[in-house]
């Protein structure tokens, strides 16, 4: 479990967070939903402490993350699994290196043992067989898989993912969307995804936070999310057409 | 102002550098890569421009002695020094602080904008460490024999100029080569340019560590690295030869 307690974040003067509180439950798929630019990115990395909140902590399992010292924070990022928003696989390793990194440093583990690790990730994200490829030899919706491979290489208690889903085919999207809603639930993993993915809200939002401006604007499920009255809410989830039928349907 | 807080940041960065080291299995395939990459990869320009710079050098000592007083060996004994003491150390340096420093600068640069060390942090990853450590060691430890090697081409492209333009003879350009020798130059020239190479890739690493925004960020990182370096560069050559020479 993650619990955010009013975290606040400005840059150069122009406030981007403003005091948001949530709790990210275990073994559920926490979803944050929210226009581009609204602080979805930042709200993420201050969550894993890439950016230091002005204000606020970030309780880990009720420890406060915040007021750790770096060699603790070591100890529970070695439980984080990460995609971040553009894939970031390092360009001087191929696929299967990428994979392993994580492995190399945190496990103790047999070369057989790490390339039997690498194959059956690249397997969940259906991207078997492209170990030895460079990063920039693959298309960036491969990137975005081999990303989320690394990130779950380790067996995370907590995985955060920055649009999975981005530059995807649709049936390839929710494949994703299902490996992320198995492995959380198989795995008891606290689960954290950025999303502008309206298909991706309804399959697995078993929680969902917009955030508006910077402000927690709402909270809710992909239930009840159908049924909102929340006027910024509405407009971000009902834009296309498709989703107008959708909410009429409902 | 500005050039305080880059010095002071470039100081803590230095500290988070080389205060948790990452895993030595890790670090060691890095360094053979980057003496792989650093060394070999300058072999080519230090060679080409050791030779030129050596017969040059030599034409131009040569053809500006006209005194029948200044004995000839002069040319050999000034080709030697100038390779030994300046050449093949400053403006080595110099040289490949533009081609190493540019390098080192946009590749951690960009490792920055595309979130690879945001990555590398949330693996627990000491990314300063990681990144900067490598490059720093294998320039420290092949700089040397770069330099040792700019020094025999060097001498040996004046020797080939004095066979073939016959300015002055291969005779008189060795023993000017061989006179008054002191070991103690070669000390004071590796000892100089270990420096310089910790210049090199530490400076354009600061920058590039430090790039926020885009690819435009990561050039001007790049510039700054090597414009930086250089200066420091030239005015660390001048302490130093204060120091071990007077
Ligand atoms: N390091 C930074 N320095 C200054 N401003 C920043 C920084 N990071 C983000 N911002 C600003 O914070 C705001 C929110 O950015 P953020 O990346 O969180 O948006 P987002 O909700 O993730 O958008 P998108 O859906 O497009 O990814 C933006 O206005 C951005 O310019
Ligand atoms: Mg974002």
């Amino acid at each position: 479990m993650i619990e955010l307690k009013n975290i606040s974040k400005s840059f150069n003067g122009k406030q981007i967070l403003h005091g948001i509180d949530v709790v990210y439950e275990k073994g559920k798929t926490n979803l944050i939903i929210g226009a581009s630019g609204s602080g979805k990115s930042v709200l993420t990395k201050c969550t894993v402490g890439l950016i230091e909140p002005d204000e606020g902590q970030v309780l880990y399992n009720g420890k406060n993350f915040t007021a750790m010292k770096l060699d603790d924070r070591k100890e529970v990022r070695k439980k984080i699994g990460m995609l971040f928003q553009g894939g970031a696989l390092f360009d001087s390793l191929s696929v299967e290196e990428n994979i392993k990194f994580p492995l190399r440093m945190h496990a103790s583990m047999t070369e057989k043992e790490m390339q039997d690790r690498v194959n059956f990730c690249l397997g969940r994200v259906n991207m078997s067989g492209i170990n030895d490829r460079f990063p920039a030899e693959i298309s960036g919706g491969m990137q975005k898989r081999v990303g989320i491979a690394r990130a779950i290489s380790l067996g995370p208690s907590y995985l955060f993912c920055d649009e999975p889903n981005s530059g995807l085919d649709p049936g390839t999207s929710i494949l994703i969307d299902n490996l992320i809603k198995e492995l959380t639930e198989e795995f008891q993993i606290t689960t954290v995804v950025v999303t502008h993915d309206m298909n991706s809200v309804m399959e697995i939002g078993d929680h969902v936070i917009f955030i508006h401006k910077g402000h927690k604007h709402w909270e809710g499920t992909k239930d009840t999310i159908l049924k909102t009255t929340n006027k910024e809410l509405s407009d971000l989830v009902f834009a296309s057409d498709l989703m107008k039928k959708v909410r009429k349907l409902s | 102002m500005k050039i305080l807080q880059n010095i002071g940041e470039y100081f803590i960065l230095m500290g988070r550098t080389f205060s948790q080291p990452t895993k030595a299995s890790l670090i060691r395939k890095q360094i053979s890569f980057e003496l792989n990459s650093l060394g070999l990869g300058s072999m080519g320009i230090i060679t080409i421009i050791s030779a030129f710079m050596g017969a040059v050098i030599t034409l131009q000592t040569a053809s500006n002695i006209d005194s029948a007083l200044i004995p000839d060996y002069t040319v050999g004994f000034t080709a030697r020094q100038s390779m030994i003491l300046e050449f093949s150390t400053t403006i080595i340096a110099l040289i490949l602080a533009g081609k190493v420093g540019s390098n080192i600068a946009s590749e951690i640069g960009m490792m920055r904008v595309t979130e690879q060390i945001d990555a590398l942090e949330i693996m627990g990853v000491n990314s300063a460490s990681y990144l900067i450590v490598p490059k720093i060691l294998a320039a420290v430890i092949i700089n040397p024999f770069l330099a040792i090697w700019s020094m025999f081409i060097g001498i040996s492209g004046g020797y080939l100029v004095a066979e073939f333009s016959g300015v002055v003879t291969t005779d008189a350009f060795i023993e000017g080569v061989q006179l008054d020798f002191k070991m103690f130059s070669i000390y004071y020239a590796l000892i100089k340019t270990a420096v310089f190479a910790f210049i090199i890739t530490s400076i354009p690493a600061y920058y590039g560590y430090n790039v926020k925004g885009g690819a435009l960020e990561v050039g001007v990182a790049s510039t700054k690295g090597v414009v930086t370096s250089s200066i420091v560069i030239l005015i660390a050559n001048y302490v130093i030869t204060q120091l071990l020479l007077i």
